[in-house]
């Protein structure tokens, strides 16, 4: 009987029921998709963040390079400083160095162990980051870079051949944390602990393809051939060329027991800050950054779109929630008004006022629930829309900062050349966040997907019916308040 | 049946103050039936809601069987009026969006009474008011003489011991009315119910063996002629 006349008087007056259960599930469905897509792009951001920190670390700590130190090595072929002898031209020149990555400091490897006993502390592992540089050519006839007199008299640029690739040393025993845990070997084999100090590699599938190397193929890193025993793929956005067993990465850049990164595994998600609370008391120098601080230092489109959601969504649901809370209160309220003498005469009839309240609040909730299946319908339709249609987002690790040093140009070569202790000095290097495999401003492309999660689901069930009771209630409130007598005698 | 002693009412109507009733005293036996007669707004329906409990005296003492109405609490007085009184409207009170059989069920609800027992009554009470055809109808589709027949199923349904009907009349044209006035006099004797109609058609009144007559809120009884009274 109850649902019958629920359902009755919802059919009469379908249209309105229609409007207040239409305005609350676009509201609904604003949630879902604003939701949705605020957890799209906090999974590209942890996309992002795996790729530039590896499954499993939580916490890396190393030390940025003062200013004017710590710079990439400097090349010299032969000249002094100021414009000493002049190579002779057509000499053939070559030089390959293996040198921290520009702006981070080296630390002693010991500093793992000490960080390894930090309380929280599950895991910790060193890793040495560099970067391997060449630069060859020949001598002009003038003393610069060039091709000899054919060069000279035509003004063509001498060629010169430059190329550069990143390295890391890591621990090959360290299997839980560090810069090679997120990523898979698909061919070969990872390093074993007797690697390291052999002379092996593993390269990063996108640079073994770039220049035609496979398995057992040799590479010279600083000069020295290695022997490549695995190719891994690496996440999206890791610049990671080459690894190298630590102890090998020591000898070839000359950094006996050095490294520049410490990779830290907390022993849970909430031991996170209080871990880097701890080691930062006991390493005030060191530079330590978690995710929250390297979430904050990514830049670009995929931090606007999170802003975007997080912030500007996030009050456009709260407002269309509201306004769809207030006209399908005011809707309700008013078809109540319409039915006072209805009520009225069920009184009149013996209904305590309760059993009216009920029979309102029922009507709210139903249309409440309905509006949540229309809200979650269109929610899931347009999250899709947003998968479908999302723009990649970027996201950029590091900001450049002057480090000094650079490449200088040894002290002059000739007139025609890089002369006056100039040559590519004062270039710019991305601020050290912390032993990433970096050397420039690292923009990682993510797909924006708007996943659908059953929490927001339960949240869209759970505010639909929150919407249909509030709608309920204030009608139900005025309906409560009527007196039997005054109801009836009501003119409609 | 009814005791009412001084019986008092006012209320403020646009701000003003308005005597709807002054001093009423009066007795209504059991299985009586009373025509409250009068002009338009001299408090012929105030009275008939403070007897069916759906209005409270500003003074005086409302007693049904010997219970005052006045003392009882919203939820006795909602018991009362589900068990002991039954309400015919003028303009039928019925809810349009259910059917004739729905509409009495409805009376039927707060007893508590199983679904099916419910429809089982209510198709009973439309046959006695010989509307048993009509019952999946809806009110738009009845006309004003069969609308008030199921209100009188409605109130006569539970079996309650007073029926208060309110200008029952009032909106029908004179061969319905006489239709419905017999049908609530043959209905309230046969079960032996109190029967209280506020009319301001004498024509009905006079149908009554006792006509009180409500002006200016103050209340006189007079005996209406043995020929003309169901008694």
């Amino acid at each position: 009987m109850l649902f019958t006349y629920l359902a009755r008087e919802l059919r009469s007056r379908s249209k309105q029921a229609i409007v207040i259960a239409a305005g609350l599930g676009i509201g609904i469905a604003l949630v879902i998709t604003v939701s949705a897509t605020s957890a799209g792009v906090k999974a590209a951001q942890g996309q992002v963040l795996h790729s530039l920190y590896g499954v499993g670390t939580d916490i890396t700590v190393s030390q940025t390079a003062a200013a004017g130190s710590g710079g990439p090595q400097r090349f010299s072929f032969g000249g002094t400083p100021g414009g000493g002898t002049r190579p002779t031209a057509g000499t053939h020149f070559s030089r390959n160095t293996l040198s921290p990555t520009p702006g981070s400091a080296t630390l002693a490897v010991t500093t793992v162990t000490q960080i390894a006993k930090v309380s929280g502390v599950v895991a910790a592992s060193g890793g040495l980051s560099l970067n391997d540089t060449s630069i060859s050519g020949t001598f002009g006839s003038f003393g610069g870079f060039g091709g000899g007199t054919t060069s000279a008299s035509s003004g063509t640029p001498p060629p010169v051949s430059f190329s550069s690739f990143s390295v890391v040393g890591v621990q090959p025993n360290t299997n839980d944390v560090g810069p090679l845990t997120n990523a898979e070997v698909t061919s070969g084999r990872p390093f074993t602990s007797a690697d390291n100090t052999s002379k092996v590699a593993i390269l990063s599938s996108s640079y073994a393809v770039q220049n035609k190397l496979t398995l057992n193929s040799t590479i010279t890193v600083a000069g020295t051939k290695l022997s490549v025993v695995g190719i891994a793929s690496l996440p999206s956005g890791s610049t990671t060329d080459v690894f190298l067993p630590l102890g090998e990465a020591q000898t070839l850049a000359k950094l006996p027991g050095k490294i520049t990164t410490v990779y830290v595994s907390a022993a849970s998600a909430s031991d996170v800050n209080a871990v880097t609370s701890a080691i930062q008391k006991a390493f005030p120098k060191a530079t330590l950054t978690n995710a929250s601080t390297l979430a904050s230092e990514v830049t670009g489109s995929i931090t606007s779109a999170s802003t975007l959601a997080t912030k500007l969504g996030l009050w456009i649901s709260v407002a269309a929630l509201a306004v769809a809370f207030l006209v399908a209160a005011l809707l309700m309220m008013a078809a109540v008004s319409r039915r006072v003498r209805e009520f009225g005469t069920l009184k009149a009839l013996g209904w305590r006022t309760r059993r009216v309240v009920g029979q309102v609040m029922g009507e709210g909730l139903v249309q409440g629930v309905v509006g949540g299946i229309i809200g979650i319908g269109l929610g899931i339709g347009a999250a899709s829309v947003v998968s479908a249609v999302a723009p990649g987002l970027t996201a950029t690790e590091g900001s450049p900062v002057t480090t000094g040093g650079g490449f200088t140009g040894g002290g002059g070569f000739g007139s025609g050349g890089f002369g006056g202790g100039s040559g590519f000095g004062g270039s710019t290097f991305p601020r050290r966040t912390g032993g990433f495999a970096t050397d420039l401003p690292r923009t990682v492309l993510v797909h924006l997907t708007a996943p659908i999660q059953g929490g927001s689901l339960l949240l869209a069930i759970g505010l639909a019916i929150a919407g249909g009771l509030v709608a309920g209630a204030f009608g139900a409130w005025r309906a409560a308040r009527l007196r039997p007598a005054a109801a009836l005698r009501r003119v409609e | 049946m009814y005791e009412l002693s001084d019986v008092s009412k006012n209320f403020e109507k646009s701000g003003r103050p308005v005597v709807a009733l002054q001093n009423v005293n009066l007795t209504i036996a059991d299985g009586e039936m009373l025509a409250i007669q009068g002009p338009t707004g001299q408090g012929k329906t105030t009275l008939l809601q403070l007897l069916g409990g759906l209005d409270q005296a500003s003074s005086g003492v409302v007693a049904f069987d010997g219970d005052d109405l006045g003392r009882l609490g919203e939820s006795q007085l909602a018991d009362l009026r589900a068990r002991a009184f039954g309400f015919v409207f003028q303009t039928f009170n019925l809810i349009p969006t259910l059917t004739a059989l729905e509409n009495v069920e409805v009376a039927l609800v707060p007893l508590h009474v199983s679904g099916p027992e419910r429809r089982r009554r209510a198709a009973a009470a439309l046959d006695e008011v010989s509307l048993g055809d009509r019952a999946t109808h809806l009110p738009s589709e009845l006309s004003g003489g069969q609308q008030q027949r199921v209100a009188i199923a409605r109130a006569l349904v539970k079996e309650p011991k007073v029926v208060l009907a309110d200008e029952p009349t009032g909106n029908l044209d004179e061969e319905t009315r006489d239709d419905i006035v017999n049908l609530l006099e043959s209905m309230s004797r046969l079960r032996g119910l109190t029967l209280v109609i506020v009319t301001h058609d004498s024509t009905v009144a006079r149908r009554a063996p006792r006509i009180a007559t409500i002006k200016k809120g103050r209340l006189s009884i007079r005996e209406a002629q043995p020929s003309q009274s169901r008694r």
